[in-house]
């Protein structure tokens, strides 16, 4: 059976479910939640890639490249952010992350 | 099977189990490491599919970049990992409902999913043949997408800043070269002349 689009749209739904699976599991843990966030990402670049290979369409894969940057920089922010909370707090579990009454 | 399945079986199944790793493992420094393992693989199936540009940049911001980020902060913070894990399983069934949920939407759709009539005709096919997929990518970037391209480059600007910004902290008590009170320094406040008298001493 010739490998398609289907298997590459099965495989980031299987990434993408992880992804919301790894935020219901570690509740306390923002560093996993940060991580389960960038596995979701990349499901969603594997679908815009798979797309875009299988449409003939180069659009896709340039999304897929603002995807990526955008990732990157949600990566750098949401680390010095926790950084520093943890400098303030001494602690980064979620429940204690409430500061702000949200 | 040829060759190629069996390397999309390979890369998919060893992402997917990696990824499970990383929101399963006890210790977030593994997690990080399986989450490496992860985005290799996914840029070995973006080789696969033809991605080749996409592929090297997972490898080169992902595991270069971003996993490497991850890594340090993991190391750095001295976080009781062990207490964070409290409740894991109190939270594993309404998990795992809603993942099994979601799963069995994604593939009920995935199921009974096809392109509709004349959608593959109604995407211009901007596929070259004979040109490499990164020369294909940059000849729509910078010109198409020059813009959008600019765009991402404030994004990165903006998060380096932000970055720097939130983690810069200024110490007090420490001890600092200052330039400007160096070269304001004259003979009159830099020397004290003591007039010492004979036999005494200070």
């Amino acid at each position: 059976m010739a490998i398609g689009l289907p298997h590459y749209l099965t495989v980031a739904a299987i990434l993408f479910t992880l992804g919301t699976l790894g935020i219901f599991l570690n509740r306390k843990n923002v560093i996993v939640i940060l991580m389960s966030v960038e596995l979701i990402l990349l499901a969603v670049n594997i679908n815009f890639v798979a797309f875009s290979v299988f449409l003939g369409n180069i659009t896709g894969q340039i999304f897929a490249l603002f995807v990526l940057t955008v990732a990157a920089a949600e990566a750098a922010i949401g680390l010095a952010i926790l950084v520093v909370f943890y400098r303030n707090r001494g602690s980064i579990a979620v429940e204690d992350i409430n500061a702000m009454k949200g | 099977m040829s060759l190629a399945a069996l390397f999309f079986y390979l890369f998919a199944g060893v992402a997917v189990a990696s990824a499970f790793m990383v929101i399963a493992s006890r210790n977030p420094v593994h997690s990080v490491l399986f989450l490496i393992l992860t985005f290799v693989n996914a840029s070995g199936l973006f080789i696969l599919i033809g991605a080749e540009y996409l592929a090297m940049l997972l490898v080169v911001v992902y595991v270069g970049a971003v996993a490497v980020l991850f890594l340090f902060v993991v190391m750095m913070l001295d976080v009781d990992f062990v207490e964070l894990r409290q409740g894991f399983l109190q939270y594993l069934p309404v998990g795992a409902l809603v993942g099994l949920v979601f799963l069995a939407e994604l593939v009920l759709v995935l199921g009974s999913w096809t392109f509709g009539t004349g959608v593959t005709g109604a995407v211009a096919s901007t596929a070259a043949p004979g040109v490499s997929n990164a020369v294909q990518i940059g000849r729509v970037l910078y010109t198409d997408y020059i813009y959008f391209f600019q765009a991402a480059g404030f994004i990165l600007l903006v998060a380096m800043i932000g970055a720097i910004v939130l983690t810069l902290r200024h110490k007090e008590n420490v001890k600092r070269q200052s330039i400007p009170v160096q070269n304001a320094r004259s003979k009159a406040t830099a020397i004290d002349v003591v007039k010492v008298p004979s036999g005494k001493g200070l």
